[in-house]
C-alpha cells in the first residue's frame, strides 16, 4: 500500500483557535483504499482535525494535499469527499430515497436515474427496498446509519469520512455495524477515514490507525503495532486495562520499580533507556505457584474477578499497586478471594515505553 | 352503582384557566355571533334572529375596507420577511456575542406605547420634520413628505409588526441543526441550494407562526391608518370601532367583526393545514 501516491497528504496541518492549539503540526500520508482511523480521547483534536480535511474548516497553517493537489481553499461542496456527522444529519423533512439521492438532485441528474441509484445503494446497505418512500424519523437508529452511509456513497467521494458515527449507538448494534461497515468498505474499494474515542472500534475495522493527544498524532500503526509495540504510555493504556509499573534502569541491566521493592527482568531495552513505564497486558499475565516458572512475578491479595464474557479479569493488589490478569473462560483460575496469589509474566511480553 | 366523578390533579389544575377562558374568550365571542343576528340598532339579545346586518353589509361598500385590511396585512408580512430574514440569519449565524444586544435593542420599543412611537413617526416625517426639516436646513433639499400616504401606512405597520416577525423567524432558523447544513454543503450544494433545500424548509415552523401572527394582528391594525395615514384608508377595524361608537349600531358591528373573523380564521387553518407543522419537523 505505501508503495503507491498517497491519496491524501497532510504537510503541517494545523489549527489555533486563539492561543489554544487544536491540532499542532500534523503529518500524515493516506494511501488510496485505505480504512485509516484517528483515535483519540475527546479534546484531542481529531474532530477538527477531520473537519479541516473534510473542507468544512479552514487550517490555521500547513497544507493538505489531495493526489498531490493542495486543497486548503477549496470548500467542502466542490471537493470530492464526503462526511458521515455524529448526528448523522439526516434531512428530517425528506424520505429515505430523497435522503439518498440528495447529491443526485444537487447535480441535476434525472429522476428515474437517481432512484436507480438510490435502490443499488440501499440493496448494498441492506435496506428494504420498500423503504424508499419511508420517512427518514420513522427509521430505527442502525437503519438510519445506512441511510446516511448511502447517502454518502451516493456522492461516489474518492474520501469517505466518519465522525464517530456510532458513538450513540448501543454496544450490540455497534458491534454489528463495525463489520458491515469494514465489509462496506472491501466492497465500494474506497478511502474511509474514520474518527473514534474508542480503539477497540478502530482496531475491528481499520487497515491503520493514529493515535491522537493535544493535538499531536502520538503513534501510527497497523492495529497490530499500536496493539503490541505501543510507543508511550498513553498509546498502551488507550485499548483498556493494562498493568503499568513505572521503573528506571539499574545498574545491572534489570529494571528497578519505583513503587516496589524487586528487580524486573527487561525486554529488549530501547537505545538510551533510564527510566519509563513497564506495561504488561492483563491476558500475558498468569498465575503460577512459584516466582521461578516466569522471569518476573509479583505476589498480592486476590481482590475480585469479573467475568467479561469470554474472558475473566482478576484483579491482585500488591500493596498499592493494582494488578489486572485476564484468563480465557475454560482456562479459569480457581481461587478464593483474599487469597494470597502470585502472579508473573516473561520479559518478552512486556513493553517498555520512555515516557 | 355510580361512580363519583374524580378530576384528576392535571385537570384540577386547569381548572382556573379552562373557566377563565369560557369567561373571558368563549362568553363574548358567543354575545358577539348572537349580537350579529340582532335587528340593526337595537341593544338587546332577546330579539327574534335576523340576517339583516349581513344583508346590510354585502349591499355596502364595506367589502373595500376589508380589501384594504387583507391587501396590507398581505402586503406588511412581504415586506417583514424580506427585511426579517436577513436579521434573522444573522442573529443567530452572523453576529455572535452581539446578537443578544440586538435583539434587546429590537424588544425595548416594545415597552413604549404603540401610539406614542407612531407619533413619534408622524414628528419624523412630517413636511418639515425631523427628516424633511434637516434635509432643507442642512442639504438644502426639499421633498414631499410620505406622511398621510398609504406608503406611511405600510411603514408604520412594518414598524410596528417587526418583532412578531423577527423572534418566530429567529427560533426558527435557529433549529436547524448546524451539521444538517453542514452535511448538505458537503455532498456539493451551494449556499443557495442549502438555503433552499434545507434551512428554509427546517425553519418552516417558525416562518409559518410568524408569517400568521403579523398577518392576523396586521389584518386588525387600526390606529397606524388613523395615525399615519390621516384616515386616508378605513380598514375593516375602523369600520366596526365606528358601527360600535359613533353610530351606535352594535349589530352591525358584531356582524362586520363575525365576517372578519371568518375570512382570517379560514386563511390560518387553510395555511396551518396546508403547511402541516409536524411533517416539516419529520414527526408524521
Amino acid at each position: 500500500m505505501a508503495a503507491s501516491a498517497p491519496i491524501l497528504s497532510l504537510k503541517a496541518v494545523a489549527k489555533h483557535f486563539g492561543n489554544f492549539t487544536a491540532v499542532d503540526s500534523i503529518d500524515l500520508d493516506i494511501a488510496e483504499g485505505e480504512f485509516f482511523t484517528i483515535v483519540g480521547p475527546s479534546g484531542s483534536g481529531k474532530t477538527t482535525l477531520l473537519r479541516m480535511i473534510a473542507g468544512m474548516e479552514q487550517p490555521s497553517g500547513g497544507d493538505i494535499l489531495l493526489r498531490g493537489e493542495r486543497i486548503n481553499d477549496v470548500p467542502a461542496n466542490k471537493r470530492p469527499t464526503c462526511m458521515v456527522f455524529q448526528s448523522l444529519a439526516l434531512f428530517p423533512h425528506r424520505t429515505v430515497g430523497e435522503n439518498i439521492e440528495f447529491s443526485l438532485k444537487i447535480k441535476g441528474e434525472r429522476k428515474e436515474k437517481r432512484r436507480a441509484r438510490a435502490l443499488e445503494l440501499m440493496d448494498l446497505l441492506r435496506l428494504p427496498q420498500s423503504y424508499y418512500g419511508k420517512n427518514v424519523m420513522k427509521c430505527s437508529g442502525g437503519e438510519r446509519q445506512r441511510v446516511a452511509l448511502a447517502r454518502a456513497l451516493a456522492y461516489d467521494p474518492q474520501i469517505l469520512f466518519f465522525d464517530e458515527p456510532l458513538s450513540a449507538i448501543d454496544s450490540k448494534l455497534r458491534k454489528t455495524l463495525e463489520k458491515e461497515l469494514k465489509d462496506i468498505h472491501r466492497e465500494t474499494k474506497k478511502t474511509f477515514v474514520y474518527i473514534t474515542h474508542s480503539l477497540e472500534e478502530a482496531m475491528v475495522m481499520s487497515d491503520r490507525i493514529g493515535v491522537m493527544r493535544a493535538g499531536k498524532l502520538v503513534q501510527v500503526g497497523s492495529p497490530q503495532e499500536i496493539y503490541s509495540t505501543p510507543n508511550t504510555r498513553f498509546v498502551s493504556e488507550f485499548i483498556g486495562d493494562v498493568n503499568v509499573i513505572a521503573v528506571d534502569l539499574a545498574t545491572d541491566g534489570l529494571l528497578k520499580s519505583v513503587s516496589h521493592a524487586g528487580k524486573l527482568k527487561p525486554p529488549t531495552l530501547p537505545a538510551g533507556f533510564v527510566s519509563g513505564h513497564l506495561v504488561i497486558r492483563p491476558e500475558f499475565m498468569r498465575f503460577i505457584t512459584t516466582p521461578s516458572e516466569a522471569d518476573n512475578s509479583v505476589t498480592g491479595r486476590l481482590y475480585n474477578e469479573y467475568a467479561l464474557g469470554s474472558r475473566i479479569q482478576y484483579q491482585v493488589r500488591v500493596g498499592e499497586a493494582v494488578f489486572v490478569v485476564e484468563k480465557l473462560r475454560q482456562q479459569a483460575f480457581v481461587g478464593t478471594l483474599d487469597e494470597m496469589v502470585t502472579i508473573g509474566w516473561d520479559a518478552a511480553d512486556s513493553i517498555l515505553v520512555t515516557d | 352503582m355510580r361512580r363519583p366523578v374524580v378530576l384528576s390533579p392535571g385537570n384540577k389544575a386547569a381548572l382556573p384557566v379552562l373557566l377563565f377562558l369560557l369567561a373571558g374568550v368563549v362568553a363574548p365571542l358567543i354575545a358577539v355571533i348572537w349580537f350579529s343576528f340582532m335587528p340593526p340598532r337595537t341593544f338587546s339579545l332577546a330579539a327574534a334572529p335576523t340576517l339583516e346586518n349581513y344583508v346590510t353589509i354585502f349591499e355596502s361598500t364595506s367589502y373595500i375596507s376589508f380589501l384594504w385590511s387583507l391587501a396590507l396585512a398581505a402586503a406588511t408580512v412581504a415586506v417583514l420577511a424580506a427585511v426579517c430574514f436577513p436579521i434573522a440569519y444573522g442573529l443567530v449565524r452572523v453576529f455572535g456575542k452581539w446578537a443578544t444586544l440586538l435583539t434587546l435593542l429590537f424588544t425595548i420599543p416594545l415597552f413604549v406605547s404603540e401610539n406614542i412611537r407612531l407619533y413619534g413617526w408622524v414628528l419624523f416625517l412630517i413636511k418639515n420634520g425631523v427628516l424633511l426639516g434637516s434635509l432643507k436646513t442642512y442639504f438644502g433639499v426639499e421633498l414631499e413628505s410620505i406622511l398621510f400616504t398609504r406608503t406611511a401606512i405600510l411603514l408604520g405597520m412594518v414598524y410596528v409588526y417587526l418583532p412578531f416577525m423577527l423572534f418566530p423567524l429567529t427560533l426558527g432558523i435557529g433549529m436547524v441543526p448546524n451539521e444538517t447544513r453542514d452535511a448538505a454543503f458537503d455532498l456539493g450544494a451551494t449556499r443557495w441550494q442549502v438555503f433552499r433545500e434545507v434551512e428554509l424548509p427546517l425553519s418552516m415552523p417558525g416562518v409559518v407562526i410568524g408569517f400568521l401572527l403579523t398577518f392576523v394582528l396586521a389584518v386588525g391594525a387600526i390606529t397606524e391608518a388613523k395615525v399615519l395615514g390621516g384616515q386616508r384608508i378605513i380598514p375593516v377595524a375602523q369600520d366596526i370601532e365606528i358601527a360600535f361608537t359613533y353610530a351606535q349600531n352594535w349589530p352591525l358591528g358584531a356582524a362586520l367583526s363575525v365576517l372578519l373573523m371568518l375570512v382570517v380564521g379560514t386563511l390560518v387553518l387553510t395555511a396551518l393545514w396546508r403547511f402541516d407543522l409536524d411533517r416539516f419537523l419529520g414527526r408524521k
